[in-house]
């Protein structure tokens, strides 16, 4: 625990033994000495808050890959009263770091689809870091199929740093089971509620992220390209990772705000880490909330409004003089 | 590094400007280019008549989308949609107005893609073709929006799909919208896909990225032109992360050939020829069920 403690967080942890130490002593000497108590706590509480409330993008993104954020084993513990795994693509292999089954959440059928990371180096190197392979978005397929069949919702939860770059990845065809699930999610005939739940990498997210409803945990991110390799790639200069985050708008507000999510949900405070169970529980109730709203309409009315909502995506101006750069191109064609 | 040769009069001026070349970019430059297959120099008006592919080793030069078209289709024969699309600035990225438009001075299109429809030895189509020099034929929501316009002009006109690809992947200065066009692409393909309209694909040198893993990957039939590296993640990428060599061929048109991710390499001077059997043999199918 003690070395995953991010920097932004150590003003608080001192508090916080402070706190620890101030109670001891009272128990150890019998003091009363609960006005100060109280006072302490109460700066703890306005610290965090504060804090919080002014995390810069590179900040957030630490939350998002904090080693004890909730994976998606965690969330399913807390969230389904009953959950079998299913494995395999039918086609390769099992791919451990893209799980998923079905279960019952509320007494509602549901499949379930998320990568999953591990928490030690070791949980780590067997779930591949959350890097699913072909055979993951194949297998994600296969389950979607059959929750269409027998008519249950699916829930997918993303955190992943994106697709496995490897040698067996592009031999297998990583980019057209991405492309292959994209297609086939535009139409699947049931429910589909996506929640970013710690990172959004990319086409590796992408890949099981398409859907009725796409919400955010307030402390992950989503992003077209890490902030490392964006920085690399258009300045040649990791370093400037912190103006690549901010560039690229992948928080959950930015991203609500430019209408690529849907909804915001809430984490704990000092965030999810601090206390899966409570942001199970806030998941949970967002889950539920959308399904019960998406459940009332007609299979051919969700796959049309599915439609829709993509194929609207998009930022464009028709008129040249409204145009990114028009003037420039303007003075050159004259 | 040429520019609109096989096009009207008015492009063909040979200019040649990777950076390698302009190293030695000697008073001779203008007429001969060295082949980056074979480092033989050749004469510019041989690599023009041969297409642009080398005489002596067959190493295929990139073509820019004018020039892809040019030698794709029946001359006269292209009705651009779609030319009034113009990229916006939805998130303000640094510097994103300005490469725009040097992009736009560059190469004379208004974005990485022009769709339209055309006919290809008298067999009606519609065709979009992507150029590289528009900020590395990346997808943002112009390209994305295209894409779309020219798969519902299909379904529409019930015209063969056409889509030459060569692509980066998605433009980063766009954000997660650029990511979403991944989706709303491969949504249409299926429409397309629903409608029963022959989709064919050509994969050229290179395309990768958030066009191979949506709309590129997503065709009835799928073509690679010779030695084009295809790929989800770049090689440098892969190298990166297993820190190993790569093995020879990766992720070249004959390597996904082999794995079975496409149907055919062929090289450029028989693609035309191709398209047209497909389309014959599609069009009789499709009269004989009518």
């Amino acid at each position: 625990m003690t070395n995953n403690i991010l920097d932004f967080e150590k003003p608080l942890l001192e508090l916080s033994a402070k706190i620890k130490e101030l109670q001891s002593f009272m128990d150890e000497k019998g003091l009363d000495l609960s006005e100060e108590l109280m006072k302490l706590k109460e700066r703890a509480a306005k610290l965090q808050r504060e804090i919080y409330a002014s995390l810069n993008t590179l900040q957030i993104i630490q939350i998002a890959r904090h080693p004890n954020r909730p994976t998606a084993k965690d969330y399913i513990n807390y969230i389904f009263d009953e959950f079998i795994e299913l494995h395999g693509d039918r086609k390769f292999s099992d791919d451990k770091a893209l799980i998923g089954g079905i279960g019952l959440i509320d007494n509602q059928p549901f499949t379930f689809l998320g990568h999953q990371k591990g928490k030690t180096t070791k949980e780590n190197l067997s779930r591949n870091f959350g890097m699913a392979h072909p055979e993951g978005y194949r297998k994600a397929l296969r389950l979607m199929k059959e929750a269409e069949k027998f008519n249950r919702p699916v829930l997918s939860l993303i955190n992943t740093p994106g697709a496995y770059p490897g040698i067996g990845a592009e031999e297998r065809g990583q980019a057209e089971a991405i492309a292959r699930n994209l297609m086939e999610m535009s139409a699947l005939r049931v429910p589909i509620i996506v929640v970013v739940t710690g990172e959004g990498g990319s086409g590796g997210a992408l890949g099981i992220g398409l859907g009725d409803r796409i919400m955010m945990l307030e402390y992950s991110y989503y992003s077209v390209s890490t902030p490392e390799a964006c920085a690399a790639i258009l300045w040649k200069d990791s370093e400037k990772a912190g103006e690549a985050a901010e560039a690229l708008k992948i928080t959950a507000k930015a991203l609500r705000e430019l209408g690529i999510i849907d909804r915001i949900i809430k984490e704990p405070a000092g965030g999810a880490h601090q206390n899966p169970q409570e942001a199970a529980m806030f998941l949970k109730e967002a889950v539920l909330e959308e399904y019960r709203a998406l459940s009332k309409l007609s299979p051919e009315e969700l796959v049309n409004r599915r439609y829709m909502k993509y194929r609207q995506l998009g930022v464009y101006s028709e008129d040249i003089n409204n145009a990114t750069a028009g003037e420039i191109l303007k003075e050159e064609v004259e | 590094m040429f520019k609109d040769l096989f096009g009207k009069p008015k492009y063909v001026t040979v200019r040649t400007r990777s950076k390698q070349e302009k190293e030695d970019n000697s008073p001779d430059s203008r007429l001969w280019t060295k082949c980056n297959g074979c480092k033989q120099i050749i004469f510019n008006k041989k690599l023009v008549e041969n297409l642009l592919v080398c005489p002596e080793c067959n190493y295929h030069f990139r073509l820019s989308a004018r020039d892809r078209l040019a030698i794709t289709i029946d001359e006269d024969s292209f009705q651009e949609f779609g030319q009034d699309i113009y990229s916006a600035d939805p998130l303000e990225f640094p510097n994103y107005k300005e490469k725009l438009a040097k992009a736009r001075v560059k190469t004379g299109l208004n974005e990485a893609i022009i769709t339209g429809e055309a006919t290809i030895n008298g067999y009606p189509v519609v065709i979009g073709v992507m150029d590289f020099n528009f900020m590395g034929g990346s997808m943002g929501s112009v390209v994305g929006e295209k894409v779309t316009l020219a798969i519902e002009r299909s379904i529409e006109t019930r015209k063969p799909l056409i889509l030459i690809t060569t692509a980066g992947g998605a433009r980063m200065q766009e954000g997660m919208i650029s990511l979403m066009q991944m989706a709303k692409t491969s949504a249409a393909v299926k429409k397309l896909d629903e409608a029963g309209i022959l989709y064919i694909s050509i994969m050229t040198d290179p395309t990768s990225g958030g066009v191979t893993a949506s709309f590129a990957s997503l065709a009835d039939i799928i073509i690679a032109e010779k030695g084009a590296l295809i790929a989800f993640a770049g090689p440098r990428v892969i190298q990166q992360t297993i820190n190993t060599s790569l093995p020879e061929g990766f992720q070249r048109a004959e390597f996904l050939l082999e794995h079975g991710m496409i149907d055919m390499v062929l090289s450029r001077h028989e693609i035309k020829d191709t398209l047209t059997s497909i389309l014959k043999i599609h069009q009789v199918g499709v009269s004989n069920y009518d």
